[in-house]
């Protein structure tokens, strides 16, 4: 009991040292640069350890579930030894977690907007709601893609690179032809696209793969899936922009 | 009370959001692979852990940090703050009129990237990996620097309104020569960490900066000049995790030197 007492307060030192820089920015901005005081003190107090206890739990949820899981998936489609399942799954989850991203949902609402008022689409709630829907859609799909490439990588043990600096070569060779005003935002795609949940479970599904299959590196195969999912919606987004 | 109510519409929230993966996973688990999960319980708690942690998580940022970090955001790229010892405001801008913007990008840039839990998932699974050669927090800081040197580059950009994709080529022109030069095993990982740097945290702080950049500055608009901070902030940790492991090997190569030499 006492130690797992112990074990708790340490852990709860090491999340506060998580977020100590940002509190020590805001209050050397809030009181040094601006000379304000702090509206509110308790409320961000409040917040403050709301952060330190839900960084822990997250943490502790980590490493009982989400690595667990996506290494135990790894090593049963390994087993089960079929291509066709492990794509499937592969783009699933790609496709699906995408999809109902909360920060992805925003960016494609703003995306219509500057759409709208740019004058590409026409400016009502419809068009602007479609062409949001739209955007998302694209978006999922080329993760789905990036997360089946990523694994047939992992499988044949492909050096990252060649595949990294080709899908460059797409973004520059997209961007001399994509609309001015779609270049921001696909840009910007890449970035919103992984989650905090999806993160964890998809590396752990590479680390899991490479380590499963003989003559891969877990380091050197197994990293990488996340790199796929952030560059392949540029491409995508600015290819959505030159359709439309 | 209220905020009790916040919580529990967040963590609710947070199952919406979950519940996709959750269905994907589960059913290849039934249908597909037809395998129970091993270690169900410990999966089902520690799930429940990750659901609620990151509602807090999100409800203590909400509550404290995003209204006064957005404020700040601002207030600093607010001319009344820039000139407000001046009499007149100047008619055009000069870069250097915003400097606490580029320290504020950066001093924020970095610290929200160390409190990034996804990338602390990331870090601590490369650790584990490499047996211990890569260390958790050389590596989230490696790649807070990357982000806090990409929103300072951004915030620039932004005052001086040069087109987006310049610095990006220029940038994938230094990822590729890196490469070339870097040791084989962190070649992955640097990829994947720019993909990790910007998410629950670094997302809203980033945006309210690049939105209140472009809208304060003349000639600049909100909806086009505001995105692509985003871009930047997962560009340059791939140059600085890079730019780590080298660092790592050339101190390493360097002690085996000076051993040597010892020896000799």
């Amino acid at each position: 009991m006492l130690r797992q007492f112990n074990q708790f307060i340490l852990s709860f030192r090491d999340s506060v040292k998580d977020i100590l820089p940002i509190v020590i920015v805001i209050a050397f901005f809030q009181l040094v640069v601006l000379q304000k005081p702090f509206p509110n003190l308790e409320q961000i107090l409040i917040g403050s350890l709301l952060v330190v206890i839900g960084l822990n739990f997250f943490i502790r949820g980590l490493n009982m579930a989400l690595f667990p899981l996506g290494e135990s998936m790894a090593n049963a489609f390994a087993r089960k030894g079929s291509l066709f399942w492990l794509i499937a799954f592969a783009f699933c989850l790609g496709f699906g977690t995408t999809v109902a991203e909360p920060a992805l949902i925003a960016v494609a609402d703003e995306a219509a907007e500057v759409a709208a008022k740019g004058g590409v689409i026409i400016d009502s709630v419809v068009s602007r709601s479609s062409y949001a829907f739209q955007l998302r859609i694209t978006v999922a799909l080329s993760v789905g893609i990036a997360i089946v490439v990523g694994v047939i990588r992992i499988l044949k043990g492909w050096p990252i690179q060649y595949l990294i600096i080709g899908g460059y070569i797409g973004v520059v060779v997209m961007t001399m032809f994509a609309p001015e005003e779609i270049i921001g935002i696909a840009y910007d795609s890449g970035g919103v696209t992984t989650s905090t949940v999806t993160v964890p479970l998809v590396t752990a599904l590479g680390v899991g793969l490479a380590s499963s299959i003989k003559n891969r590196n877990p380091m050197v195969d197994g990293f990488g899936l996340i790199a796929f999912a952030s560059l392949t919606p540029m491409i995508f987004v600015m290819g959505f922009g030159i359709i439309r | 009370m209220e905020l009790l109510q916040y919580l529990g519409e967040t963590v609710i929230m947070t199952i919406l959001d979950v519940l996709p993966i959750i269905s994907i996973i589960f059913g290849f688990q039934i249908f597909i692979l037809r395998e129970s999960i091993p270690h169900i319980k410990n999966v089902i708690i520690g799930f429940a852990y990750v659901l609620v942690g990151l509602a807090f998580f999100l409800v203590g940022l909400e509550e404290a940090l995003f209204p006064i970090g957005e404020v700040m955001a601002q207030q600093l790229t607010d001319t009344a703050f820039m000139y407000g010892h001046l009499e007149r405001v100047a008619e055009t801008v000069h870069w250097s009129d915003y400097k606490w913007v580029y320290i504020f990008a950066a001093a924020i840039g970095f610290s929200t990237t160390i409190a990034e839990p996804a990338l602390i998932a990331v870090a601590i699974k490369a650790n584990q990996v490499s047996g211990g050669a890569i260390s958790v927090w050389g590596l989230r800081i490696a790649v807070a620097i990357g982000v806090a040197i990409g929103i300072a580059l951004g915030s620039y950009r932004i005052v001086t309104g040069t087109p987006l994709h310049y610095y990006i080529i220029v940038g994938y022109i230094i990822v590729i020569f890196q490469t070339m030069v870097t040791p084989r095993l962190i070649i992955a990982l640097a990829y994947d960490s720019g993909g990790v740097t910007t998410s629950t945290v670094t997302v809203p702080l980033v945006t309210a900066l690049g939105l209140g950049l472009a809208s304060t500055i003349p000639g600049r608009s909100a909806l086009i000049d505001g995105f692509g901070l985003i871009a930047f902030a997962s560009l340059f940790p791939i140059i600085t995790v890079m730019a780590y492991a080298q660092i790592g090997q050339w101190v390493t190569e360097r002690k085996k030197k000076e051993d040597e030499d010892d020896d000799s």
